[in-house]
């Protein structure tokens, strides 16, 4: 590993590991039991993945051939959805009636419904994601539909989890919010630049 | 160049001032009404308030071990005239149990300036947000049910006021 990858890397495990130690220091979990506790580090996890997905199927992290960040991004797509089961399953436990106002948009916390549109938009595209070579979406069709739901996820995430107050530190809270969009404008930006040089390319033969 | 400091106090300051804002307009609106003009309203139940409700919670000198104090006042609709005697159930997410927990629960009665003050467990944050549930339940007047949110996790107080119609 040169000086430039390593320096990469441990920013991200910084950039994931600080809020969640700092988590994991709230006093707040000497009042919740072990589900609660469970269900809201599921959330944090979820977060911390949605900031590894934009990294990965950008290239940006270092030592990671093409294909395998890209057969990371599927696992760890899946992976985050798992992580949104558990949290809302560990909530529901918690405490039912709240998490059924959640569900049915009718709750009195002005973060919930951003959580559930997230959730929604998760398990839309892990499906699809699941279902892409039978329903035969090519790369074109498949980011006419995942662009706006991972733009979806990734901007309804981080409202839900900036309002919550709970178990994390908020300035580690926010700098991994972020982190998360700005992971994600760069890769839309991207994305668009090689369209652009592409058409041109096009346009000059 | 202003420096503009965007927290989630902020926004919610903003927020609520547009809402308060809205609130004031359709106040002074309301007040064009000549039916409207005399009344005190009601309390609406607030979304969510009946959460955890457990009915008949018994009336108590404190709920737990207390260090936290729940206080409001309770008034009849139209007039505004206090209700003596009235009681109000309060139940929270504290130091000492979950709020579906029967120790979590307990029930006041006003005095007769229509006041009550209970003293129960520290609140803390649950799903999100340090708040308390209220409920006037007593059949003679309509059923609400409040969900006050503390400002800050580190508060010690709550307050949390009911006007009531009859049922």
């Amino acid at each position: 590993m040169n000086g430039r990858t390593s320096l990469i890397w441990a920013a991200l495990a910084l950039a994931v590991g600080v809020p969640i130690a700092f988590a994991a220091a709230s006093e707040q979990l000497a009042w919740r039991g072990p589900i609660y506790i469970l269900a809201g580090f599921a959330g944090i996890i979820a977060l911390a993945l949605v900031l590894v997905q934009p990294l990965l199927i950008g290239g940006y992290l270092p030592g990671l051939s093409t294909y395998r960040a890209r057969r990371a991004h599927h696992w760890i797509g899946g992976a985050l959805a798992l992580a949104v089961v558990i949290h809302v399953a560990g909530l529901w436990f918690t405490s039912p009636p709240d998490m059924i106002d959640a569900l049915t948009f009718s709750s009195p916390t002005p973060f919930s419904p951003f959580g559930v549109v997230a959730m929604w938009a998760i398990f839309a595209v892990a499906l699809l994601a699941a279902l892409r070579r039978r329903l035969g979406l090519r790369l074109r069709s498949w980011r006419i539909i995942h662009i706006p739901l991972a733009i979806a996820i990734v901007i309804a995430g981080v409202v839900h989890c900036l309002l919550i107050e709970g178990t994390m530190e908020t300035i580690s809270k926010a700098v991994l919010c972020a982190l998360v969009l700005a992971a994600t404008i760069k890769v839309l930006a991207d994305l668009w630049r090689k369209r652009m040089v592409r058409s041109e390319s096009i346009a000059r033969q | 160049m202003t420096l503009v400091v965007l927290s989630r106090r902020n926004l919610l300051v903003a927020g609520s001032s547009v809402l308060a804002s809205g609130v004031l307009a359709a106040g002074a609106s309301g007040l064009l009404l000549p039916a409207r003009a005399d009344g005190l309203a009601p309390t609406e139940s607030m979304t969510g308030g009946a959460n955890n409700y457990r009915k008949g919670a018994p009336i108590v000198d404190r709920i737990g071990k207390g260090g936290f104090w729940m206080s409001g006042t309770v008034r009849r609709a139209g007039d505004g005239a206090p209700l003596a005697g009235q009681r109000i159930q309060i139940w929270a997410h504290t130091v000492e149990g979950q709020e579906h927990e029967p120790q979590s629960h307990g029930a006041t009665l006003t005095d007769k300036d229509g006041v009550f003050r209970l003293e129960m467990p520290q609140i803390i944050p649950i799903f999100g947000q340090p708040h308390g549930h209220l409920a006037y339940d007593s059949g003679e007047f309509k059923t609400v049910f409040l969900r006050p949110i503390m400002r800050s996790p580190k508060e010690t107080s709550l307050e949390a006021h009911f006007v009531l119609q009859p049922a």
